[in-house]
């Protein structure tokens, strides 16, 4: 076959290329023409293909996501905000915090081991981008029905991936979520997140100026992996009948990846970087085009000189290849030399494979002959905008009114404690230690608190004690039901687990894990749950830095959950001040912050005991997360509380049993007046918290809480070794843990 | 009794660590001019009874759903001459 240059390409406009086989519609192919004033050659193709995919251009969510950058709350904290490999954040005395969070949902379903491990690779390459090292990764993770067999295939692939590639690497792995929910069965959604630290006069920006500027590729060498993942992978719904959308998925490197971060660490050190870009998602594509439009417009690249795997590569192939551990960076030229060394020094390849000129063009060469001659923003920035219809469901009245408040309650005390056990031993809120077992959560010597505890956190002074906390949440089934609350739950929920370990809560992530957005239904769900966290964001002073978009999370008619994801980052001055939550001294107090309503729609006593999904999720009050945030924080740096848990999914009884079984020790509950036992122990009211107060300090705690006016109600004591809640049952702590503790590995282990 | 090998190979466009990191060790213990090392494994199955169509079907379904992840490795059913089987 010729070679398709531009020259060709200009002279042949008639011939036919494959651009629906690569996820085109006939209207943005027909873009591309008139962009070009010709028909693309078969590697510009590639380009905009992947570069306009779903999954690169945010083509459906882009008119949405706007929101995200103008209800911005005045925030000093933040120092990058959206639209850079990550965002960073100031946590004091001279730190920046850089974090975000990714899907990597479709590739761990076709390949769990190697879709995980490269989740954890790609969003720890977007760290090193921003010049932070990376210290520490979560992973929230959303699986089908614990019972499935096919549950047993992809959880345990997923859970090895991520603790190998992430224990490779030598980072501890901190938090993240477990939820089962049928609606993930063909649909897992393997989210991960990652924490990097810097000083502030390290930030870097992925751009390319200077012309004469070289362009160096550095990394794995590049392989027939991963082709086309961008376009037809992760942006297609899934359909089992057409093998040909399974492409080769990509093997990933822990080690190669070890030696990208410190190499491309002591680069930044020595100020050789002008702009780096990681290469993920379109592969050399995206790199190029993204660091040429983010600079002064210009770059030459000559794609002989990419290192390769397999010599049998086509032009167009190694643009779209996605292999693993590679990185772009952007370098003047006196300094290539210096750089060079660097990189042999820590054994990675690296090639000088162009330079930034001074035209506006993007121009790529293959054999001496241009094959790409595009202006990158087209590429990278301009890609369709599409405002999608969409409408609230007609299914979403019905299911509202399906109120959960109505379901049959436990008919007498023995009941109840049945439920008790039934909810604790569920897959949802069972132990998740058999996961998180697997993962090294202590690694280098700075980690603080990690699962199960609220949030996750991290030392990053030794001298001062200065540490990073986060945390994510989501709730598909509140979403569900409404994903304007849902999305806000969701943001309260990390939020109140960040304040709750003693944390004052900064910033936000967020990945968004929606099906298709051609279905009306879904879009709207999607346009409501951005509407909802924008809005709470600017409410709680928390902005967005970044964060992720995964669609067409479906498989057929059946889309997931909308299920958006959020990391909350917060910073606390001393981590020595932290609170866990274990309940670890008898006799001290235990107070419950915040109001308790009749509230189970879409609880986990209603999924537990009635298989139910139906009615309307928690009310959020905002302004009532702030206060009980403050409280939580201001108690935890006087040293008011010993213990604190946030009261979510399952209610206070979820969080008292777990606290217990962390401390070892049981809790005398009394049903405070005005609530009956069952709601009392399930309701899952948002803006809540359980604190152990030591007996010394419970006078000045609950004139705290009094003169903030935030309703504390003493609920018992930390005593014995059951759960007694009084007038209704006794449930030896033995009892609990066996049944909360085993669930898990009896399914998977 | 009669032995059946099954090889399984990675894919020959997936990323092969192990056999980069072979590759690269070769010339430092004084072993040059190999270009590349892909690793793989070997299967060696002692069959009871003879090796009809039915039971190399069996095995080439063993082979696809279990021995070989063909997400990303290949695999090769080869039946082992008896006889050599007989030498042993």
């Amino acid at each position: 076959m010729t070679l398709d240059t531009v020259k060709h390409a200009a002279e042949t406009p008639d011939v036919k290329l494959p651009w629906a086989e690569l996820g085109l519609k006939e209207d943005e192919y027909e873009r591309v023409r008139e962009i070009l004033g010709r028909r693309p050659t078969g590697a510009e193709l590639a380009m905009y293909s992947v570069m306009w995919s779903e999954h690169c251009s945010y083509k459906s969510s882009k008119v949405h996501l706007r929101q995200f950058g103008e209800k911005v709350p005045a925030n000093d904290a933040m120092l990058v905000g959206i639209g850079e490999n990550a965002g960073v954040v100031d946590v004091g005395q001279g730190y920046a915090v850089t974090f975000k969070v990714e899907s990597h949902n479709h590739p761990s379903y076709v390949e769990p081991y190697q879709g995980a491990a490269t989740g954890v690779g790609g969003i720890v390459r977007d760290i090193i981008a921003m010049g932070a090292r990376p210290v520490a990764v979560v992973d929230p993770l959303r699986m089908g029905d614990a019972h499935h067999p096919d549950t047993k295939r992809v959880l345990p692939g997923v859970v090895a991936g991520i603790g190998g590639y992430g224990n490779c690497l030598g980072l501890p792995n901190i938090g993240g979520e477990l939820v089962f929910d049928a609606c993930y069965q063909g649909n897992p959604l393997v989210n991960a997140g990652a924490i990097g630290v810097m000083r502030h006069e390290d930030i870097h920006l992925a751009k390319a100026s200077g012309p004469g500027n070289k362009v160096i590729l550095y990394g794995a060498r590049t392989g027939g992996d991963g082709i086309g993942g961008a376009s037809i992978l992760a942006s297609e719904t899934f359909d089992d009948t057409k093998p040909s959308k399974r492409p080769a998925v990509q093997v990933g490197d822990p080690f190669q990846e070890k030696l990208l971060i410190e190499c491309t660490l002591e680069a930044f050190a020595e100020k050789l970087v002008v702009g780096i870009q990681d290469l993920g998602a379109a592969g050399l594509s995206c790199a190029t085009s993204e660091l040429a439009s983010n600079g002064s417009g210009g770059m030459r690249v000559e794609l002989d000189d990419v290192p390769l795997r397999d010599s049998t590569l086509t032009p167009e192939e190694i643009l779209m290849s996605e292999s693993q551990e590679r990185m772009c960076a952007v370098v003047e030229p006196g300094k290539v030399g210096r750089f060079l060394e660097i990189c042999e020094k820590w054994d990675v390849i690296a090639t000088v494979v162009g330079e930034v000129t001074d035209g506006d063009r993007l121009e790529i060469f293959w054999h001496g002959e241009k094959i790409v001659d595009v202006d990158p923003r087209t590429v990278a920035h301009d890609g369709p905008v599409y405002e999608r219809p969409y409408a609230r469901p007609q299914w979403q009245d019905a299911l509202q009114a399906d109120d959960a408040n109505k379901l049959a309650r436990p008919a007498d005390a023995d009941e109840l404690r049945e439920q008790v056990l039934k909810l604790v031993a569920a897959p949802n809120q069972a132990a998740k230690s058999w996961v998180t077992d697997q993962y090294d959560r202590f690694v280098q010597g700075n980690t603080v608190l990690a699962q199960p505890e609220d949030s996750g956190m991290i030392r990053i002074n030794e001298e001062t004690g200065l540490g990073v906390a986060i945390a994510t949440d989501g709730n598909g089934r509140y979403a569900k039901l409404d994903p304007y609350k849902g999305a806000q739950l969701a943001l309260a929920e990390s939020y109140r687990n960040v304040a709750a370990s003693g944390a004052k809560p900064l910033a936000v992530s967020d990945c968004l894990n929606f099906g298709s957005p051609e279905d009306p239904d879904v879009m709207w769900q999607f346009a409501e749950a951005v509407r909802g966290l924008a809005d709470g964001c600017l409410e709680l002073g928390t902005p967005v830095t970044g964060g992720n978009v995964s669609l067409y999370n479906q498989t057929g008619e059946a889309a997931i959950h909308p299920t958006p994801v959020v990391a909350v980052l917060g910073v606390i001055d001393d981590v020595a001040r932290r609170t866990p939550i274990a309940f670890k001294e008898e006799g001290q107090l235990l107070y419950l912050l915040g109001e308790t309503r009749e509230e189970f729609g879409g609880s986990a006593w209603s999924q537990v005991v009635h298989d139910h999904l139906g009615g309307l999720p928690p009310e959020v009050d905002l302004g009532r997360e702030k206060l009980l945030a403050e409280i939580l924080i201001s108690a935890s740096r006087d040293g008011m509380i010993d213990a604190a848990h946030d009261l979510s999914d399952g209610g206070l009884v979820q969080a008292v049993a777990e606290s217990c079984l962390r401390g070892g020790l049981g809790a005398r509950l009394i049903v405070p007046d005005g609530l009956d036992a069952f709601t009392f122990l399930f309701s899952e009211s948002a803006g809540r918290a359980v604190v152990a107060v030591p007996r010394s300090e419970e006078l000045r705690f609950t004139d705290m809480c009094g003169a903030r006016g935030l309703p504390v109600t003493r609920i018992g004591v930390v005593d014995g070794d059951a759960i007694e809640v009084q007038g209704a049952f006794t449930l030896p702590l033995s009892e609990v843990r066996e049944a909360h503790e085993g669930t898990i590995p009896g399914l998977f282990a | 009794m009669a032995r059946v090998v099954v090889d399984v190979m990675l894919k020959p466009e997936i990323l092969d660590p192990q056999g980069q990191a072979v590759q690269r060790a070769l010339p430092r213990l004084g072993f040059q001019g190999i270009s590349d090392v892909r690793q793989g494994k070997r299967f060696e199955l002692e069959v009871d009874g003879p090796v009809g169509d039915a039971v190399l079907a069996r095995i080439q379904e063993m082979a696809e759903s279990f021995l070989a992840n063909t997400v990303i490795e290949d695999f090769v059913v080869k039946v082992e001459d008896e006889k050599a089987e007989g030498e042993k």
